[in-house]
């Protein structure tokens, strides 16, 4: 590290951990991780004001390597570990970043009510369609027909959208974007902290090494490129033929509205009560 | 290996060297112009992990690659400073200088 340049990302990584990180040649966790970390950077937010959490899974090891408030959970049980911490300190931004796996199978229930409750999280989904870490078997999102070691012959059951029921449970900010696009992924995630509510963003990411490998999708840049030719802003949407949209993945802000937070909630509750016991 | 691991984490050694997965790989020559000040893009090789995200997407050909797959600024006179190349990689072992 002594004769590097120091980037933005540099200055807020732990440098007591092992580097390289443990992710696999390719992985999309790091440049999630990078357009994380320059979002926090350009919102001018201090270190302390930062509390991130996790579950298990591979993108869940993000908070190992940075220098905020971290917290790294058990398996599912980021959202619950995190609603603790924002009812506790209202004003930190508590980023969540968990996987596909972690968020919408293990951790579903938790996910779609802390949705229902507009709770002012910022949840970051990595969603790399596979669960990486534990060796490859198919996770919610892994799509119809492709292989995972524990669907060999082709997975039969068909896909949860993250967004479209992040959208129905009642989350306030709801976006999408990829890897490739981190420019994008970075402008939705400084979006998501600056919003008071259940920010939702999901990042499409590329597991090369598992997912890529088992379903001949090629190497890492070829994932990528993947994404940039099959993916359409949403703003596209309406002005393209249905034929040139169609199975294409739909990229941008997909819901903002502004309804009222639950610490908010929480604290008027409070005192209006204080107020009725010094009556 | 405590003293190893301690040097690898200032960046003075690389600890896979010591590797037998390492050794039985034929080493190829790494070209580097050696002067990192000169060059638009530095690239820090103890990080870099070798996936080619780097050279694939930058969009006037500045980067090249080793036949070992790491990356090399191949034609420094054509960076244009878009910081892809800096984004892109998930090893944060690529730092890109800003235009001046």
């Amino acid at each position: 590290m002594k004769n590097q340049p120091q980037k933005t990302v540099h200055s807020y990584l732990r440098h007591n951990k092992k580097f390289p990180h443990v992710w696999c040649a390719g992985c999309s966790n790091g440049i999630v991780l990078g357009a994380l970390i320059r979002a926090v950077d350009e919102l001018g937010l201090g270190r302390d004001d930062v509390a991130m959490v996790s579950g298990i899974g591979c993108s869940s090891r993000m908070p190992v390597y940075v220098d905020f408030n971290t917290l790294h959970t058990i398996h599912g049980r980021a959202i619950p570990f995190a609603t603790g911490v924002k009812l506790h300190k209202p004003h930190l931004n508590v980023i969540v970043v968990t996987g596909d796996g972690d968020c919408t199978a293990i951790g579903g229930n938790h996910f779609i009510h802390a949705c229902r409750r507009n709770l002012d999280l910022t949840i970051v989904v990595v969603n790399n369609n596979i669960y990486g870490m534990t060796g490859g078997q198919f996770s919610p999102t892994t799509p119809t027909g492709d292989i995972a070691t524990t669907s060999p012959h082709g997975n039969i059951d068909p896909v949860f959208d993250i967004c479209d029921l992040a959208i129905g449970a009642g989350a306030t900010f709801v976006a999408r974007s990829t890897a490739f696009h981190s420019l994008e992924s970075e402008e939705f995630i400084k979006r998501g902290l600056e919003h008071k509510g259940m920010s939702v963003i999901e990042i499409v990411s590329a597991c090369p090494v598992i997912y890529g490998r088992l379903n001949k999708k090629g190497g890492a840049p070829e994932m990528m490129k993947q994404m940039r030719d099959n993916s359409i802003p949403v703003k596209a949407l309406d002005k393209l033929p249905p034929e040139k949209t169609k199975g294409k993945l739909v990229r941008g802000i997909l819901k903002h509205v502004e309804k009222d937070e639950y610490t908010l909630r929480y604290q008027r509750l409070v005192d209006s009560l204080k107020q009725e016991e010094s009556k | 290996m405590a003293e190893k691991i301690e040097k690898h984490r200032e960046g003075s050694i690389i600890l896979q060297e010591d590797s037998p997965e390492k050794m039985e790989v034929e080493v190829t020559e790494v070209k580097t112009s050696g002067d990192y000040n000169k060059e638009p893009v530095f690239i820090y090789h103890q990080w870099c992990k070798r996936c080619g995200i780097c050279s694939t997407f930058c969009p006037t050909g500045t980067l090249g690659r080793n036949p070992d797959g790491s990356p090399f600024v191949e034609h420094p006179e054509k960076c244009i400073h878009c910081m892809t190349c800096d984004r892109l990689c998930p090893d944060f072992a690529i730092t890109g200088a800003k235009r001046k």
